[in-house]
């Protein structure tokens, strides 16, 4: 069946309205960030105005950029990279080598992730602190791993179940061990699945504020944690506040941007047969 | 090469028991067909052979040795998938290479292997080739090179044939058995079509809801099945399975009511008047003859060019199955006499077991 003309129109309407009304807010800020304070809280808000750089040095005066962005990088990448190795055995285990408590299991690990974070706050900073991670990328990279290891399971656990259980199969026949079909047969073959994975959860983990919020403080703060010292001791200066949500975004928006075909391959991977 | 001991093999899911105590000895080289319906439980077995489903109870060994818990990359078995499942990233060389890759054979002596497994099935044009480039055959092909590259102690072959059109079958079917032959190899081969175990098998084991029903060469099954099971699934056309009744006993012969209230005289084992049981006839053991003592009337026709097949109701529960030279000139609704040709029959009693019949193994 082939949709209407007008049908088409309409569809296209909506996806372009509600594309914009998304892209909106950034696209905003980024503006912002060009303005001067003055033109920033200007009434009716200014579309066209003369564009400066001096926000962007000046946040780069106030704050630590270049060091936030490397404990950004630090933190979601290396829980990322935890957090799949760690992954990856429990996802092979449960696809290929079920038993009765396999769902049960799986729906066990999702549900911690249905507890309100700010519920183990007080515990998991105790635990920090009386272990000297307070404040360290080694306490926020352990902390990101553990907040992501279900989604990061579940992703895993449903790409492995596309891949037929034969091919498992015939590696063990053929005389490899647990490790080796991980490594020889899985990996190669759930490739895209386990970057699309990783991808998600390295952005995950950059956006994530609240536990980076409260373990931090100056050594191991993330960018959002750089983004809120602009906003509450500076007041209401937006367009400074802009330009620090620009430089925290914009690492994130270049490698979500040059990775988005296999992001989004890896999303619908199995949705069309 | 090897031998392969099964001892009171047992599978349970739960509480659902799949195979229930099964006992086989396998001799080396012998190539071994496990047939029955689907879900008797045949490729269950073969897969706790190749170590891929747990044995809950019994014992397996290979060569003496017992494999229970073994895992099985150290049982030494090759296995041939219906769904093929070949690595779909790698080459047909490096597919067929795998194991040997694993097992730190050197490069040289790997490809050596590769090319003249590669020479036996006709392989070489295609060892560049990713298995998405192949066609089923093709693919099968190299599932069966992946195994004999190998040189296992036996070859497990599940269902390998199903995946496969009907020509292509037959054709492949014979190289399987050519390949038995040049490689003097323990094959076990599962198989729900009852013509490839005939044509495969050195010995065919027939099973039935998780039970062996019977043992033996293709021949022995065909010619004395049994039970009514066996009796029923070897042979096409079907074995004709009417209920009787025994009108007179005299040494030597025995003179039959069948349903339908036909006489027929047969010559077995003596048996007391008036005992029911089921008759068994083969289709091509019945003729026509305008003597006979079973009439009745045709209902329908096959006509397979080398043969024609009439199906003649005679007043049981169902139509009597008749092998007919291609030619003859029966047509639906006549009225045809027929006799046994010969006293090739067999009788089962009531219990459904062949008269006179004992199982030849002990503890089945």
């Amino acid at each position: 069946m082939k949709a209407s003309f007008a049908f088409r129109i309409w569809v296209s309407l909506l996806g372009w309205g509600v594309a914009l009304a998304m892209f909106f807010p950034v696209a905003w800020m980024v503006l912002t960030s060009f303005k001067t304070e003055i033109d920033a809280v200007a009434t009716p808000p200014l579309l066209f105005f003369h564009p400066t750089l001096e926000n962007y040095a000046q946040v780069n005066q106030l704050g630590d950029y270049a060091g936030a962005v490397w404990n950004s990088i630090a933190i979601s990448f290396g829980s990322t990279a935890l957090g799949i190795a760690l992954a990856m055995p429990a996802a092979y285990a449960m696809a290929f080598f079920p038993n009765r408590w396999t769902k049960d299991l799986l729906l066990w690990i999702l549900s911690t992730k249905m507890m309100p974070a700010v519920g183990v706050l007080m515990p998991i900073y105790l635990i920090s602190k009386s272990t000297g991670l307070l404040d360290t990328k080694t306490g926020l990279i352990a902390i990101m791993t553990l907040a992501n290891l279900p989604i990061i399971v579940w992703m895993l656990y449903t790409f492995f179940k596309e891949i037929p259980g034969d091919i498992i199969e015939a590696s063990r026949m053929d005389g490899a061990g647990a490790l080796a079909q991980i490594r020889i047969v899985l990996l190669p073959l759930a490739g895209p699945g386990i970057a699309s994975t990783g991808l998600l959860a390295v952005i995950l983990s950059w956006n994530e504020a609240f536990w980076s919020l409260n373990l931090t403080a100056v050594h191991a703060a993330p960018l959002t944690a750089f983004i809120v010292a602009f906003s509450s001791p500076q007041g209401l200066f937006w367009a400074k506040l802009s330009a620090a949500s620009t430089l925290a975004v914009a690492p994130i928006l270049v490698f979500g941007w040059m990775t988005q075909r296999q992001l989004v391959r890896g999303l619908t991977f199995g949705a069309v047969k | 090469m090897s031998t392969l001991e099964i001892k009171q093999l047992r599978k349970s899911y739960g509480a659902a028991e799949i195979i229930k105590g099964i006992d086989l000895k396998i001799e080396d080289r012998e190539f071994i067909v496990f047939v029955g319906p689907s879900g008797c439980g045949k490729s269950t077995l073969l897969r706790m052979i190749a170590g891929l489903e747990e044995i809950s109870g019994g014992e397996l060994l290979i060569d003496g040795a017992r494999m229970n818990e073994i895992t099985p990359d150290r049982r030494g078995l090759a296995m041939v998938f219906q769904s093929y499942a070949l690595y779909p990233h790698m080459t047909v060389a490096e597919n067929m290479a795998f194991a040997l890759r694993l097992a730190g054979v050197p490069k040289a002596e790997r490809e050596q292997r590769v090319r003249v497994a590669a020479k036996t099935l006709q392989l070489e044009a295609l060892l560049g080739r990713k298995p998405a480039n192949l066609s089923g055959g093709q693919r099968q092909r190299v599932a069966i090179g992946r195994a004999i590259v190998r040189q296992p102690k036996a070859f497990l072959f599940d269902e390998p044939l199903s995946n496969l059109d009907a020509a292509l079958r037959v054709q492949t079917r014979l190289e399987i058995a050519k390949l038995h032959r040049d490689l003097q190899a323990t094959m076990i081969y599962v198989t729900h079509d009852q013509i490839e175990a005939m044509t495969l098998a050195d010995r065919i084991v027939v099973f039935n809801a998780g039970r062996i029903e019977q043992v033996g060469t293709p021949l022995e099954l065909y010619h004395n099945p049994a039970n009514l099971f066996v009796a029923g699934f070897i042979g096409s056309p079907k074995m004709n399975l009417i209920g009787a009744v025994v009108r007179e006993s005299t040494p030597g012969a025995l003179v039959l009511t069948l349903d339908g209230a036909s006489l027929v005289s047969v010559q077995p084992a003596t048996i007391a008047a008036g005992a029911k049981l089921t008759i068994g006839l083969r289709p091509e053991h019945i003729v026509v003859d305008p003597q006979g003592p079973i009439s009745g009337h045709v209902e329908a026709v096959e006509r397979l060019g080398n043969e024609s097949i009439a199906y003649v109701g005679i007043g049981a529960s169902l139509p009597l199955t008749v092998k007919l030279p291609p030619q003859s000139p029966v047509a639906l609704g006549d009225k045809l006499h027929l006799a046994l040709n010969g006293h090739a029959v067999s009788l089962f009693g009531e219990d459904g077991h062949a008269l006179g019949w004992t199982q030849p193994q002990a503890g089945g």
